[in-house]
């Protein structure tokens, strides 16, 4: 049977269509942003470079990628059309006429739908492997930076020990179909996901301590929703079904959260080690404040700038991470369509076929790259004040 | 210094033993030992056998007594040969004793691969030896390069030339080795066909033709890092009052910065550099495998993927030494080079 193709020229119109909700999502966002910016403090000063402005534009392009998927890809990424197999770029799939806009990869799957898809997987496990990294590194970093001595031995003693690992060789030894019948990744799950709800309750403990009316409303919620979504991941026991995980994808959760918090908790104990010296934490001890009281809402909120930048770094990282694993199968199902993996499959086929390589590629760099050009303006914001 | 250096070698020792003993332990998981032994029997044995292969060949002894013949401070036994019911070698295709010696990585032996049906040393180490060579490529491109464009960049801030190389260096650190290697491959392999998609030949011989992508791949991650942190080090430096008098006194802005900035402004780089060290054996991996080089990363995913007990434990020993032995060179190194801490 003859595939119809269609010109280069139409086949880039037809992606640029493709991504109509994006760009209307886009343009609304960054259009009210632009013209709210005196009042958006930190994120509004964003606006005021233009590295800032490209950082923010890929970044956010990614995120409404993802959440428009479905609508923007015309197959589903699974999918096989015998037909298209290895077919170039704007290749016209004959039963539905519509086009395998990158063409198809060695399974006749649409390389554009998988490449849509595959942002969903990252932009949904590196922000939350960071956010929990945070968590992790900022519970054990504070009181590590704050009292010194033998706490701050012990703990810098295990975080140099991981950080002592190279990472691929940690994945190697975490990430196996194996370790999924023993009981490590979920222990490890157990351990990871409780330091949010350690966090949440500290916090809120150590600022409404005297007013019970607020703080059995917050410590409720905290314990409520904290316990309903660490039954529903770690456990996979949610009594609505709502909060499910996989366990591969829990494995590679936990595996990326225990690789990156050691250095989140090395950077936020230097932070509070420099910041403990300052007046107003003296003023603090003078009124006899607790020292968590001290290191949650004294010290953690200055530590807020080079934070945001780290966690910014962090996420472009944790794709990496992310695509590092695919590219090794790790983890992953074989046939998931996220970046790491498509690369993976791409790169052994690359004598005979690179179109089905370049787009995972693109994308995974343009998303990084831009996560690292909001991280470096935002850190020359900070450093403007 | 000496107590410094004494202190730091022993941390070192400790969080090494720490560190094999966590691989060790993850390794002997029971899935990975009934993997290994299948992979190690004939096709179609049944359970019980596996159980046989496991005992017979000594992988059923105690956790800590394993460990510790495989450190070296308890001897290794020899397996009973369940037909002659004599002791013998536990593997034939490696040396292992037939009687109970000491004989472990103290004393030298890091043991037996399955995978290659060889000892783990004359595995290894003509791997590392691969994987050096390609290091010294690395390094050797890398580290000027990355000084060059971060002393470019650093020397008058905010300046144009600044503003192109640092994007330029955050889109290098934007990008991993899997995916500049894909893209170099496209380009110089597929398009242009100057260089050799795969580095397999290099065993046999180094060229520019088959080496060169492998070792700009491996470089361009580190390049963007590291010229970021000379470029904010040399922004720093020039921003000193002797660099200020020094222009006053009417030297010109070049003599300024090769004489009076650079010393100044590589103690840093210096630190960052050794301290690329561990993110460049993940690299070494990445690389390793994708242009199917057969060095140390290609070893080490060879003895993942085949569950080659002593081999990976050889390898994470290797590779945990390289990550800590830089932190100390790099600790030491920048005592020597900072006057003001040397005197502290």
């Amino acid at each position: 049977m003859q595939v119809q193709y269609i010109s280069a020229f139409s086949v880039l119109l037809e992606v640029l269509s493709r991504f109509w909700p994006v760009w209307i999502a886009l343009i609304i966002v960054m259009g009210a942003s632009f013209a709210y910016k005196k009042r958006l403090a930190l994120y509004g000063q964003l606006f005021d470079s233009g590295v800032g402005i490209v950082g923010v534009g890929i970044c956010l392009f990614w995120l409404f990628t993802a959440i428009f998927a479905s609508t923007i890809s015309p197959f589903d990424p699974l999918a096989q059309v015998p037909v298209m197999k290895d077919m170039l770029p704007g290749a016209i799939e004959p039963q539905s006429g519509l086009v395998y806009l990158f063409g198809g990869d060695k399974l006749a799957r649409d390389v554009f739908s998988r490449m849509v898809y595959g942002s969903q997987i990252v932009l949904i496990i590196a922000p939350a492997a960071t956010g929990f990294a945070l968590m992790v590194g900022i519970t054990l970093g504070l009181p590590a930076g704050y009292y010194g001595g033998k706490i701050d031995t012990v703990l810098s003693f295990l975080a140099n020990l991981v950080l002592a690992f190279p990472v691929i060789l940690l994945f190697y030894l975490l990430v196996t179909p194996g370790i999924m019948d023993t009981p490590i990744p979920y222990a490890m799950a157990g351990v990871f996901f409780l330091f949010p709800i350690i966090f949440f309750s500290v916090l809120f403990w150590t600022r409404y301590k005297n007013r019970p009316d607020r703080l059995y409303i917050l410590l409720g919620i905290t314990l409520l929703v904290g316990g309903w979504i660490y039954l529903g991941l770690v456990f996979d026991k949610d009594p609505l079904h709502i909060v499910h995980i996989d366990p591969n994808q829990l494995n590679i959760f936990v595996a990326v959260v225990f690789a990156s918090s050691p250095g989140v908790f090395r950077i936020v104990r230097g932070l509070v080690m420099d910041i403990k010296t300052r007046d107003y934490v003296a003023a603090a001890q003078t009124r006899g404040e607790s020292p968590w009281y001290i290191m949650l809402w004294e010290i953690l909120p200055n530590a807020r700038g080079p934070l945001i930048v780290d966690a910014c770094l962090r996420i472009g990282y944790t794709t990496i991470l992310l695509g590092t694993l695919g590219y090794f199968g790790l983890g992953l199902a074989p046939e998931s369509p996220d970046w790491g993996t498509a690369i993976k499959d791409a790169s052994r086929l690359l004598r005979s076929f690179i179109h089905p390589a370049l787009p995972p590629t693109i994308a995974l760099m343009s998303f990084v790259l831009g996560l690292n050009l909001l991280a470096d303006s935002l850190r020359e914001q900070s450093m403007k004040d | 210094m000496l107590s410094f250096v004494l202190r730091r070698l022993g941390t070192m020792a400790l969080t090494m033993l720490c560190l094999t003993m966590i691989v060790f332990f993850l390794i002997n998981l029971e899935p990975n030992l009934k993997k290994l032994a299948i992979s190690q029997t004939e096709m179609h044995t049944s359970a019980e056998q596996l159980e046989d292969w496991l005992v017979n060949h000594g992988y059923r002894q105690n956790f800590f007594v394993r460990y510790g013949q495989w450190l070296g401070l308890l001897p290794k036994q020899p397996v009973t040969d369940p037909a002659t019911g004599k002791p013998t070698q536990r593997f034939t295709f490696c040396n292992d004793p037939a009687v109970p010696t000491f004989s472990g990585v103290l004393e030298g032996d890091f043991g037996c691969s399955t995978k290659f049906k060889t000892t783990v040393a004359s595995k290894l180490f003509p791997a590392l030896g691969a994987t050096g060579i390609l290091m010294f490529c690395v390094l050797a491109v890398m580290v000027p390069v990355s000084l060059l464009i971060g002393i470019l960049a650093g020397m008058r801030e905010g300046s144009r030339t600044d503003r192109v190389l640092s994007v330029a260096s955050i889109a290098s650190t934007a990008t991993p080795e899997y995916v500049s290697g894909v893209i170099f491959t496209v380009i110089f392999a597929s398009w242009l066909g100057w260089l050799n998609g795969s580095a397999a030949s290099a065993s046999q011989g180094i060229t520019f033709y088959n080496f060169t992508l492998p070792v700009m791949t491996l470089a361009i991650y580190g390049i963007g890092y590291i010229a970021r942190m000379t470029r904010a080090s040399m922004v720093e430096v020039m921003t000193q009052q002797y660099i200020r008098t020094a222009r006053l006194k009417g030297i010109s802005f070049g003599g300024v910065v090769v004489k009076h900035a650079l010393r100044n402004a590589l103690i840093a780089p210096f630190t960052v550099i050794m301290l690329q060290f561990p993110w460049l054996l993940t690299g070494v991996v990445i690389v390793e495998v994708m242009f199917r080089y057969q060095g140390f990363g290609y070893t080490l995913v060879e003895a993942a993927g085949n569950n080659d007990i002593d081999l990976l434990l050889g390898c994470s020993l290797v590779s945990v030494f390289i990550v800590l032995i830089t932190q100390l060179i790099s600790d030491v190194g920048y005592a020597f080079l900072n006057p003001r801490i040397r005197v502290q």
